[in-house]
């Protein structure tokens, strides 16, 4: 008998359960070793190299390189080890959750202060809302696509 | 003996600590957040308790993928602020009160939670962006929380994690061992996190004042029956990382009110309710809940 996952049918939401975890231990790892100064430096000096010393699939090492977080939550990162990427670009958890939606900074910063987000159409896949996959990129980028 | 007189609930979100760090708390963009914390400053300073029993979740802080505890009790005589990555907040070292929290480990534990004891360990925003908004700006080298702090972790990094219901049964065990502590403490239990956010995806930025509102409704008024609710319309309707607000429902269950697991008391009186959006991707969410 399988494990109940109830929350495979979520759009644009990956739950980060043992699956996930055991699949993305190493790239999660990786992401907790920056939380040390001397690792951060060594890093940024050479990307490539620091990641090598990691047991990491090749695919994890692209999407890190590509800063692309949503391959990353895919091969098994979680956020709150990813963010520690993010903190070593000097970018804020802002930025970094915005950066999964296609949209420019601005327009995230727009959308929260507008009040967020809406939850309609947002609750199941094959709804119409805006994290729903054939909406994708959001924003100007999205836009652009359609064009 | 000691006792529990109050809870507090309240989000955490980082961006609150580094506005609170970096002097931004006269932006017009996070003005209106610290508004919602004049009055709770004040409380704090009118109800000063003896001990803070704090519930929080470490966000991939103190606990890597290493080692996974559900329910984590600082049992150590201090608690060092973190190096999240941009070094650690410029806020006053946490002191922690081992003999209680010992007692309480020791009793909860009894009471068939599996407490995981933890001697050594540095505490995140989780922790200290709560105390920061309860107790002001602090400095970290001459200035000092007002009282000891019993910090207390629940995983809400990896699914599963504990339901509302255990967080809230967790909460009655926690009141018990509080007060068969024979020495005559004012404690003040806070559940932090939360309110809907999402950080992760296509749908990060998610937001929902409805369900926020309700929920905190429920809460208030209906504990046995928010307890209840179960993870996946947490996840759905306030966001992957909205999970957090189980929680509040571990203050929520130390109230007074709550008995054998039924609310049997006077309703808790509710000195101070706040919410607003947006800090950062999240809705803050602020409560102050005093036993009647």
């Amino acid at each position: 008998m399988s494990l109940e996952k109830p929350y495979l049918d979520v759009p644009g939401t990956i739950i980060f359960d043992a699956e996930q975890s055991r699949k993305g231990y190493w790239l999660n790892q990786f992401c907790m070793s920056l939380m040390k100064a001397a690792n951060r430096e060594r890093f940024k000096a050479d990307e490539r190299a620091y990641l090598d010393e990691w047991p990491m699939t090749e695919e994890q090492k692209q999407a890190v390189l590509a800063r692309d977080l949503n391959w990353c939550m895919r091969t098994g990162g979680n956020i709150y080890f990813l963010a520690k990427i993010g903190a070593t670009d000097g970018k804020s958890f802002q930025q970094m959750a915005g950066s999964m939606t296609g949209m420019t900074e601005q327009e995230y910063r727009d959308m929260m202060i507008g009040g967020g987000r809406s939850i309609e159409g947002n609750r199941y896949l094959g709804e119409d809302g805006d994290a729903q996959p054939h909406r994708q990129p959001q924003g100007a980028a999205g836009q652009k696509k359609a064009a | 003996m000691a006792k529990i007189t109050a809870s507090v609930y309240t989000s955490h979100v980082p961006a609150i600590g580094a506005a609170l760090d970096l002097g931004k708390t006269q932006e017009a963009y996070w003005q209106p957040v610290f508004k919602g914390y004049e009055f709770s400053k004040q409380w704090m300073k009118d109800n000063k308790p003896d001990v803070i029993f704090l519930v929080y979740n470490d966000h991939a802080t103190a606990f890597s993928l290493e080692m996974i505890p559900t329910f984590a009790i600082g049992t150590a005589a201090q608690f060092q602020p973190a190096d999240e990555g941009w070094g650690p907040r410029p806020v006053p070292t946490v002191i922690g009160h081992p003999d209680l929290a010992s007692h309480i480990a020791q009793s909860v534990i009894q009471q068939d939670f599996d407490l995981t004891i933890v001697n050594r360990m540095d505490v995140d925003h989780g922790l200290t962006v709560p105390l920061s908004l309860m107790c002001g700006e602090l400095d970290p080298k001459t200035d000092a929380w007002p009282c000891p702090v019993i910090p207390f972790a629940v995983n809400v990094v990896q699914y599963p994690v504990p339901s509302g219901r255990r967080c809230f049964m967790l909460g009655q065990a926690i009141r018990k061992a509080v007060e068969s502590y024979d020495e005559d403490l004012n404690v003040h239990i806070w559940g932090t996190g939360g309110m809907s956010h999402q950080l992760q995806g296509a749908r990060a930025g998610l937001i929902n004042r409805a369900w926020d509102n309700a929920w905190l409704d429920q809460m208030i008024a209906d504990p046995v029956g928010c307890a209840n609710v179960p993870h996946i319309d947490y996840v759905r309707e306030a966001g992957s990382e909205g999970i957090e607000l189980v929680m509040w429902l571990i203050a929520r269950g130390a109230m007074a009110d709550v008995v054998d697991g039924k609310v049997q008391g006077s309703a808790p009186k509710v000195r101070h309710r706040f919410y607003h959006v947006p800090a950062s991707n999240t809705a803050v969410g602020h409560l102050i809940l005093e036993n009647a």
